[in-house]
């Protein structure tokens, strides 16, 4: 069973319905017992960095995913969830996240040409990096996803395993031993994006 | 690099597709969960939902229809039509939209944009806009095109991005309906007074006229027809076919 846990932040219905799709049993929880009994834990997030971090601590949930994700279990951070992943965020002013994977969350307008728009939103091709990460097998190079964010991971070269192409190369999805993330949205990317929950469901605990 | 997105339109009424749909291999041409799952897998990008329904029990219908779709189509969604309130954005993003434009409740009350903005982020907040020429200046029309606001149109957009809108959708008048292509002149206008993604609406008549549309401008961000998909005149995956083979950035 796949725990999407919910703190509060952000709609949920597609991310569970998506799971419904591919035939995986999916519960959306905010209760400890429940994510800890689960065997893959969905971590999700839409909007401001601080306020997402804020809500996870309060729900002592933080503390939770933190100790799951030590005993092995998989976890995949999905869009402000995977920058959450990181050890922290300069997305207005500087804030700490769960620090499960080495790296910090930048302003994409750092890093790219000013005559493109911010957020970096749409469809974009997923480029692998190293050697390709099992939450890819469905999917093939150049094959495209559906992004919508205004800040990236950054300094976590090492857990980088696809980049996209916006004026510059934007961290697309990281993995570090038991723990991915996607800064695109999988549950709106189609098939594609479909085929990447089926193969996270599918990793080693 | 980012690929340009083509965008099918569904008006609904009561919990169905008007403007009869015309598909051999659709059953029920006229469910919006069966057309918004074949768009979805001949290519489509994104999906807008229109709500042409005047009264509350056709709105519940509308907000079944959406969560029905949303549970088999997993393509970024936009909602439109009677959306007055933040009250609005609440039951269309709970039943799964992703995105929700404001038309006539944002020429009523602008500020409706800043407080969705606000809750939701500005990605969530669409700004559309019918735009036709009066005398030589571009203005902005209200309650579907009938009533000129007098307000001018590219002031009226900038006002609207300032205020939390992620995006506009910019639907010409003067053009729609007509099928003889897009409004480049009144698009490209608007391209140089924002900065947030551009959706063309208008004029669309065959496949060239997106090649057209994004050859000419790039900074436009995706195109967007209803009838002509819906009929089939144009079958979106072989208009992306032609994209590509144009060398435009196309996901196929």
């Amino acid at each position: 069973m796949v725990a999407i846990i919910d703190y509060g932040v952000g709609n949920l219905f597609s991310l569970s319905a998506s799971f419904r799709a591919i035939g995986t049993e999916v519960t959306v929880t905010s209760d400890p017992d429940v994510i800890r009994s689960a065997d893959r834990i969905i971590l999700p997030g839409v909007g401001a960095f601080e306020d997402a971090a804020k809500k996870l601590r309060a729900s002592g949930l933080d503390v939770v995913v933190c100790e799951e994700a030590k005993r092995g279990k998989p976890i995949l951070g999905i869009c402000l969830g995977m920058q959450l992943l990181f050890e922290k965020s300069f997305e207005y002013g500087e804030h700490e996240g769960l620090g499960l994977i080495p790296g910090s969350v930048r302003p994409i307008a750092d890093v790219i040409p000013k005559e493109l728009k911010i957020p970096h939103i749409g469809w974009n091709a997923l480029h692998f990096k190293g050697e390709k990460n099992p939450i890819f097998k469905y999917v093939n190079e150049g094959d495209c996803v559906y992004f919508v964010h205004s800040y990236y991971a950054a300094d976590c070269e090492e857990a980088v395993c696809a980049t996209a192409e916006y004026g510059a190369e934007l961290t697309a999805a990281v993995f570090c031993g038991n723990v991915y993330g996607c800064q695109f949205h999988p549950e709106k990317s189609g098939e594609t994006g479909l085929s990447i929950l089926r193969a996270f469901c599918e990793t080693e605990g | 690099m980012i690929t340009k997105r083509i965008i099918p339109c569904l008006d609904v009424r009561d919990g169905r597709v008007v403007k009869g749909v015309n598909f051999k291999d659709l059953n029920d041409v006229s469910s919006p969960v069966e057309l918004a799952r074949f768009y979805s897998e001949n290519g489509a990008d994104e999906l807008v939902f229109y709500d042409i329904t005047a009264s509350a029990e056709g709105r519940r219908l509308f907000t079944d229809i959406l969560c029905e779709t949303a549970k088999s189509v997993f393509i970024p969604l936009t909602v439109g039509g009677g959306i007055n309130t933040t009250d609005d954005f609440d039951r269309v993003l709970k039943c799964g939209a992703d995105k929700v434009s404001v038309n006539s409740g944002a020429i009523r009350n602008p500020n409706l944009i800043y407080e969705a903005a606000k809750l939701y982020g500005d990605q969530c907040v669409v700004l559309s806009a019918d735009v036709k020429r009066v005398g030589g200046v571009f203005r902005v029309f209200a309650k579907g095109g009938r009533e000129n606001t007098g307000m001018e149109a590219i002031e009226w957009i900038k006002k609207c991005v300032s205020l939390g809108a992620g995006e506009v959708v910019v639907n010409s008048i003067d053009t729609d309906g007509v099928k003889g292509g897009f409004d480049l002149e009144m698009l490209d206008a608007v391209c140089n007074a924002v900065n947030v993604p551009v959706i063309a609406s208008g004029g669309a008549g065959k496949s060239q006229d997106f090649i057209t549309l994004f050859k000419t401008l790039p900074k436009v961000d995706a195109g967007l027809a209803a009838s002509i998909f819906h009929f089939g005149e144009v079958a979106i995956s072989d208009l992306k076919k032609e994209m590509k083979e144009s060398r435009i950035p196309t996901r196929i």
